[in-house]
């Protein structure tokens, strides 16, 4: 796009495009580092729902027979607190770190698709706004975040609830896919000159194999999805039993797609850790290409596994056998990880700020969270385990041990680049020191809640199983880990107040591309593209004594991508279309889908051309 | 090594010290089934505790190595890897799966061994459905709800469905769990070596009172199991007071069944229901009488289990002599075995 820019600067000089301010900017925009904040705040406040029905569901199991929520009540917390939590909590937060670094770290000006980018945003944001509708509609989704059949099926679950799981999900689900095809995209294409793949720093390699393994596996959900919207507002058979269809079908599409699902979370945190590691031991990360060749091995491991979800489901002995071990297998690589890690930091120079404390918590955390892992892997032991609160600690260690921390060290790390302010330490360490211990008191003694003989999602327990005690104290936990998150939201309005001044290379030990420009970068990233001619380029950069990346163009007219408010208006048709379809609206439902359509027509017809930003208006430093 | 076995010994020791009770805990087997699982669960912790151990001790000796000091403005040595190290830690652990792998595989296949055919076994048929467990006994032709019967001596092969949604069968210490689908059966076997009674779990969420859909399994000596299968197949009893005992039939019969009118019923087989240890699994005749329970549950179904098929009594328009009558009969309808 740049070389062209270059080229084409004076054919293209005519175009005028209207620049928006306030609002309309942020509703407009196809700057990938503003979508990354976009995606931050929507993230967040889902994250933020999301946690707000944790500590709901931990209140109700405080004791025996509690009755602070009904059994409906407590069912719809629960599919909503893993829905959330996972497609509309932890998934946009990645794609918030995604957008705000990945161009800056292989040096490219924006994203293959800026476009496409905005309209991956909105399509996940009105997905999730959608599905928290149900709250409000009163029919809310209660067959758990897997929503197994019979139970989300019509005729057991006759209500509107589990139409939102299906309908907003499918949004969602539209801007997961959007993302990962962008992001591969980008990724191949627009690397700057010199990069080669063996170049890129972990993070972009992570994001690189989790945007491909988006690709493989949300169709597969789509699919599902679809399959059972059909039953449910159509009346296909698809998963009816009575009428010859499957339950164990949608178990297998779920987990084809639930598995990978796993790796497309915690590959981006190995990523994050890679990084923080990396920086704040002034070391190059340990063994980079078996770190790479093991995010891929982990990668395609993580589609042969999808039974290990279905031990109990009664596969028979062969198929239960063969999935034991390729589980197993997956042991390794990851392993390989850990060590890499742990030899990153051997010999370095550590030093401690909140990012490199959550990234250094993230390593105990998740090998423990890793360990039950291949415990659940031994097919006939997780005849035990399975569907009882073992699995419950197990997952929480690897889903908030693993990804949540990551993305806490990223966040901390990238704050500065993303915002242009550092994050308060002192608060910061508040927040790592009340979240690790809040979560390890939370999730430690659920494991042993699982082994006596608590089944998960129970709504409540009868007294005189010995589970009193621990339930109590995973309910403080997770108080305690609220308030850490209350204490890392007082420190971003605490921050908010602070002038903009943070530096370029803001930790002074910055590696990779991000750290050579300034802090927020301004909006075309990059006045000339980086010349890159190693791995860690900035480091080895100034390791030779030089204060700027060598520039792979002489300078010139930049151009961009124009704004658009398409994206905005398409979700909302999308998002108009699921209410028709949901409550039988003909016209609504052709009239949501139309807005998009013309939308799309309109697209494909008025070409874009973007526009360019001459070199004096250049040095006003536009800013994100 | 061998500073690390009494450190793996002491975890074992702790599992089993804190772990629960021995009529529900995966912890405290009771059986040989839940014993095997029991043992590769310690196998895997043992191997998984001298993983942790190690990670810890670098990860706290690197931290505690390896910090900056103040002013301490050097550039370590970058160190792009180690290949040595990086098969050291690439084989250890493949070694170590294999020690786990190979048990596991054997295991899967031990416990998969299907009994259904097999005359010495005792026949259970498990139908789950939304909230309770249906048993039927086809050698016997007894169906029986909520309390699993069995002998101490036989191996039970279970043959395990659903009526409705997905339901899991746990007996958590007598054996892992299988879940119950819906239009096709798994089938599974447990021994029940020790007399007692052992809490059974619904463990796939199937609906609001998932957590409330427990039962029992009682296993009991063989002449005792065979007195229990000859109560079971007696014609059976009914309340003296003939309007009670017509209330019964029309109001309660219309679903339930007892003695000889087991087939085809929807709801709970209520023969010698006053002999059983809990009413609806989860209300316990040991903390209040069955009389006083069975009138709890039959008043209001909703109310201690939300979301149950079960009508109110003032649904079928059940008076409160009636209510009364039909309890007192049920409580008093015990079997002796």
């Amino acid at each position: 796009m740049a070389a062209h820019a270059a080229n084409a600067a004076h054919a293209h000089h005519g175009h005028k495009v209207k620049r928006y301010k306030g609002l309309m900017d942020w509703l407009t925009t196809v700057d990938h580092k503003k979508i990354g904040i976009l995606y931050l705040l929507a993230g967040g406040l889902f994250f933020g729902v999301g946690g707000l029905e944790a500590l709901l569901i931990r209140i109700q199991l405080i004791k025996p027979m509690n009755d602070f929520v009904g059994a409906d009540t407590f069912n719809e917390l629960i599919t909503m607190h893993g829905t959330t939590m996972i497609f509309l909590g932890a998934m946009p937060m990645l794609f918030a770190l995604m957008n705000a670094v990945i161009p800056l770290q292989i040096g490219a000006r924006d994203v293959a698709f800026p476009f496409l980018n905005a309209l991956g945003f909105w399509t996940f944001f009105f997905g999730g706004v959608l599905l928290n509708i149900s709250w409000f509609a009163g029919n809310v989704p209660d067959a758990g975040w897997t929503s197994y059949v019979p139970l989300a099926s019509p005729t057991y679950n006759s209500g509107h609830g589990v139409d939102y799981y299906v309908i907003g999900l499918q949004i969602a689900g539209i801007g997961t896919l959007l993302g990962g095809v962008n992001f591969m995209a980008t990724i191949i294409n627009m690397r700057a000159p010199g990069m080669s793949f063996m170049r890129m720093p972990m993070f972009t390699w992570t994001i690189f194999i989790t945007s491909a393994l988006i690709v493989f596996a949300f169709p597969v959900l789509t699919v599902g999805l679809v399959a059972l919207m059909f039953d449910r507002l159509f009346q296909a058979n698809f998963f009816e039993t009575g009428s010859g269809g499957s339950a164990v079908l949608w178990e297998h599409v779920f987990w084809v797609f639930g598995h990978p699902e796993v790796y497309i979370l915690i590959l981006p945190a190995f990523g994050v850790i890679s990084e923080v590691v990396s920086t704040f031991s002034r070391k190059r990360l340990f063994g980079y290409s078996s770190m790479v060749f093991a995010t891929v091995l982990i990668a395609f491991l993580g589609f042969m596994v999808w039974a290990h979800h279905m031990f109990t489901t009664g596969l028979g002995p062969v198929a239960n056998a063969l999935f034991s071990i390729a589980t197993m297998l997956i042991a390794v690589p990851t392993g390989v990880k850990i060590f890499n890690w742990l030899f990153t930091l051997w010999g370095g120079s550590i030093r401690f700020t909140t990012s490199s404390m959550f990234a250094i918590g993230f390593i105990p955390t998740f090998v423990m969270g890793g360990v039950t892992g291949v415990m659940l892997a031994v097919a006939p032991a997780d005849y035990q385990y399975h569907d009882s609160y073992f699995v419950v600690a197990h997952f929480h260690y690897v889903i908030v041990g693993g990804l949540i921390f990551g993305i806490f060290a990223g966040l901390f790390y990238w704050w500065p680049k993303m915002f242009g302010r550092m994050l308060n330490e002192g608060l910061g360490k508040l927040t790592f020191w009340t979240f690790f211990a809040g979560f390890h008191l939370t999730f430690f003694v659920q494991h042993f809640l699982g082994l006596m003989g608590m089944p998960r999602r129970v709504w409540t327990y009868l007294p005189g199983q010995d589970f009193d005690t621990m339930n109590v104290i995973s309910t403080i936990g997770a108080f305690l880990m609220g308030v850490g998150v209350i204490v890392f939201l007082i420190n971003i309005f605490v921050t908010a107040a602070k002038p903009r001044n943070a530096k370029a290379d803001a930790w002074e030990d910055g590696r990779s591309l991000e750290w050579s420009i300034p802090s927020p970068p301004p909006e075309y990233n990059f006045k000339q593209l980086p010349l890159v001619r190693n791995y860690d380029a900035w480091w080895r950069v100034k390791m030779d004594g030089q204060a700027e990346m060598p520039a792979a163009e002489p300078p010139g007219p930049i151009h961009m991508p124009s704004p658009s408010i398409m994206p905005l208006i398409m979700s909302i048709g999308l998002f108009i279309g699921g209410f028709g379809f949901m409550y039988d609206k003909l016209y609504l439902a052709i009239g949501g889908i139309g807005i998009t359509l013309v939308c799309m027509l309109l697209r494909s017809v008025f070409d874009d051309h973007g526009f360019h930003i001459e070199e004096d208006e250049q040095e006003k430093g536009v800013h994100a | 090594m061998k500073r690390l076995i009494p450190l793996l010994a002491g975890m074992v020791l702790l599992l089993s010290a804190c772990g629960g009770k021995s009529d529900l805990s995966t912890l405290k087997p009771q059986g040989p089934v839940a014993q095997e699982q029991f043992d590769l669960m310690k196998l895997s912790i043992s191997i998984m505790a001298l993983v942790v151990v190690v990670v810890f001790a670098i990860c706290i000796y690197v931290l505690i190595r390896f910090r900056r000091r103040k002013g301490d403005n050097a550039i370590p040595k970058q160190v792009e890897g180690n290949h040595k190290l990086e098969i050291i830690w690439t084989v250890i652990p493949l070694v170590l799966l294999l020690i786990l792998g190979v048990p596991t595989i054997n295991s899967v296949f031990k416990l998969s061994k299907d009994y259904t055919h097999d005359k010495n076994a005792i026949q259970v048929k498990v139908t789950a459905h939304q909230y309770w467990w249906e048993f039927e006994y086809p050698q016997y032709g007894i169906t029986t709800a909520q309390e699993l019967v069995v002998p101490t001596d036989k191996k039970v092969a279970f043959e395990i469905a659903s009526s409705d949604v997905t339901h899991a069968f746990w007996i958590p210490s007598i054996g892992g769990k299988i879940d119950a689908n819906s239009g096709v059966s798994n089938k599974m076997y447990l021994d029940f070596p020790k007399e007692g009674v052992f809490k059974g779990k619904c463990a796939e969420l199937c609906g609001p009172s998932h957590s409330l859909m427990d039962f029992k399994a009682k296993a009991v000596d063989p002449a005792s199991f065979d007195r229990w299968v000859a109560a079971m197949k007696e014609p059976a009893k009914y309340s003296d007071d003939a309007a009670i005992k017509a209330a019964f039939e029309n109001k309660c019969l219309a679903c339930h069944a007892v003695g000889e009118t087991n087939t085809g019923a929807s709801a709970p087989n209520l023969t010698g229901v006053g002999s059983r240890l809990t009413i609806g699994g989860i209300l316990y005749n040991d903390e209040k009488p069955v009389e006083d329970n069975l009138k709890e549950w039959i008043t209001d179904p909703q109310k201690v289990k939300p979301g149950a098929t079960m009508p109110s009594a003032e649904d079928i328009g059940l008076t409160k002599d009636e209510l009364d009558g039909i309890a007192k009969y049920l409580a008093n309808y015990k079997l002796d075995y």
